[in-house]
């Protein structure tokens, strides 16, 4: 009998990792013959001594990634001063940000949304601002947001407030107007007033469509963020991944690599039953 | 035999809805009147032009007609979703003009919430009524009106698990269960299979003949429109002809003679049913479409 096609994906998908790691670690395992060297010390400085997180061709093998990986997770919460946080910590910067952003962006363009959506007047006269502004690199806002706000957190913020904006504003608009005639017909023939119309019927309806803007946004806000704290620095996992580039200890980039993956994954997953909450069959 | 014009010359409006007030159940001439209504897209060809007609107080009146003939667009001003060119649509003693808790309307897509429940989608008209009214209170006219049109065991369900008739009911229950003066019914059934539409007939002739329902409805179905209505307005489109262009228009009014306990399993059997049906197929082939 044919197994389950979840478990035939999930023995592909091992089966998947088992090569990727096996390619790794041959191209990565240290090679005999390498650079001897008498003094423990100097080889450690030099890049070659037992324990040392890096071997002779300089990536990591995957079982130092691995137990790198087991030792932040171990303590991921220490804090010794600016240069050497926990990855926890880092995180939790660069999480908070994003949530702070996104959640700035949703209480503009939600409105902003059922605005455009409901008033064919607005959706016309703000099409060329959103049209040119939908565009612009995220990124691009830095020097000016540094410049004006004179903060680099909150330039980091104004960035990912900017960049979530326009999935959320679009997605809410169009959810809004397509709202089907007979609902509002509905609602219009029960003289519902507008507040109580805009939240129990057009908010369900286009809740879908709302839910997608949003998951959308967080998606782009944390390719983002990542980016934005290389630039300002100081804390946060972008900021990380750029300290550990500089301390050249590429076990500790491609575990900050995999921990962006991995939240950004779970965020998804997170909006991705929000959207599944608030879906309805017709 | 069948036509009659009386109540096209009864002047209704302002002056009778005292006596509507007054007099509750018995039926009273002109609760509802249209007055010379017209509706046009294109200013030099109506779609309909004086359209005129009343509704008495517990008068159950069908509307039939080919499509185009303007028959939704005459029920959506009554409902105040849409404005006529010209004339005016006066209920209760009451110019209309937009719509209002007193005219329930069932859409012609049963237009349910699909992300309410049965309950929710009911309770949501009868919050819009009564907003003053306590959760049990609305749970109980609920329930009454689900029980009503005979859903009790899918008051929980969302719209997507029921079938399209019961998707009808329900859509019918919201109308009922805000206790409207009068009922808008647009092809209600129009989507339905033949044995669910004939099945959802006898219960909305069961729940109007309990509640004295004012009642104005759409439809296409002959027999339905004899099974159902008090009386039947024919209505042409408007037509091309060699003397220039006929705008559309009630042509006839047909009382219908058929006792009013009539049910559907036997209409075919009763005197005069032959006749009747046969004079209004005979006007929709041959008289709703002039020029054709």
């Amino acid at each position: 009998m044919k197994k389950s096609l979840t478990v035939r994906a999930a023995v592909v998908s091992a089966l998947l990792l088992v090569i990727f790691l096996g390619a790794w670690q041959l191209a990565t395992a240290p090679k005999g013959g390498g650079t001897e060297y008498e003094d423990p010390e100097y080889a450690a400085l030099m890049g070659g001594g037992a324990g040392a997180a890096t071997a002779p061709s300089g990536v990591p093998t995957p079982h130092q990634v691995g137990s790198n990986i087991v030792k932040q997770l171990a303590h991921p919460f220490y804090d010794n001063g600016p240069n050497d946080k926990g990855v926890g910590i880092q995180l939790a910067w660069s999480l908070g940000r994003v949530m702070v952003g996104f959640l700035l962006a949703a209480l503009v363009a939600l409105p902003l949304g059922f605005l455009i959506g409901m008033s064919p007047l607005m959706s016309r006269a703000l099409d060329p601002f959103i049209q040119v502004l939908k565009p612009i690199s995220p990124l691009a806002w830095m020097p000016l947001a540094l410049y004006t706000i004179k903060d680099a957190s909150l330039s980091s913020i104004f960035v990912i407030f900017i960049c979530s904006i326009w999935p959320m504003l679009i997605n809410t608009a169009f959810g809004v107007a397509s709202v089907k005639r007979e609902w509002l017909n509905v609602a219009r023939t029960l003289e519902v007033n507008p507040v109580r119309k805009a939240l129990q019927v057009i908010l369900p309806a286009a809740a879908p469509t709302i839910l997608t803007g949003m998951r959308i946004s967080m998606g782009i806000a944390w390719l983002v963020i990542v980016a934005a704290e290389m630039l300002v620095g100081g804390t946060g996992i972008g900021y990380f991944v750029w300290n550990e580039w500089n301390n050249l200890s590429l076990s500790n980039v491609i575990f900050a690599i995999l921990i962006i993956g991995v939240v950004g994954m779970l965020l998804d997953l997170g909006f991705g039953a929000l959207q599944k909450a608030v879906t309805y069959v017709e | 035999m069948w036509s009659d014009d009386r109540h096209l010359s009864i002047p209704a409006g302002a002056a009778t809805a005292p006596a509507a007030r007054i007099a509750g159940r018995i039926p009273v001439k002109g609760f509802l009147s249209i007055e010379r209504l017209s509706k046009a897209y294109v200013p030099a060809k109506p779609v309909f032009a004086d359209v005129s007609f009343t509704i008495d107080k517990g008068e159950f009146v069908c509307v039939i007609g080919h499509s185009g003939c303007g028959k939704t667009t005459i029920l959506n001003v009554i409902a105040g979703l849409d404005t006529a060119t010209s004339g005016d649509a006066i209920m209760d003693g009451k110019e209309i003009t937009g719509p209002s808790l007193d005219r329930g309307v069932v859409f012609q897509g049963h237009a349910l919430m699909p992300w309410l429940t049965v309950r929710q989608n009911v309770a949501f008209a009868i919050k819009s009524r009564w907003p003053e009214w306590r959760a049990a209170q609305v749970n109980e006219q609920v329930e009454k009106f689900v029980t009503m049109v005979g859903l009790p065991h899918a008051i929980d369900k969302k719209p997507s698990e029921l079938s399209g008739g019961m998707k009808q009911r329900v859509g019918i229950a919201r109308a009922f269960s805000i206790q409207p003066k009068m009922l808008l019914l647009d092809e209600p059934f129009g989507a339905l299979d033949a044995l669910t539409r004939g099945t959802i007939q006898d219960e909305l002739m069961a729940i109007v003949q309990d509640t004295h329902q004012t009642v104005f409805m759409i439809t296409h179905d002959v027999d339905e429109a004899i099974l159902l209505a008090d009386r039947i307005l024919l209505m042409s489109n408007g037509s091309e002809t060699p003397a220039g262009y006929v705008p559309g228009g009630i042509a006839e009014v047909v009382n219908n003679p058929l006792p009013r306990d009539r049910k559907r399993a036997d209409l075919h059997h009763l005197p005069g049913y032959y006749e009747l049906r046969n004079h209004i197929v005979d006007f929709l082939v041959k008289r709703a479409r002039a020029g054709h």
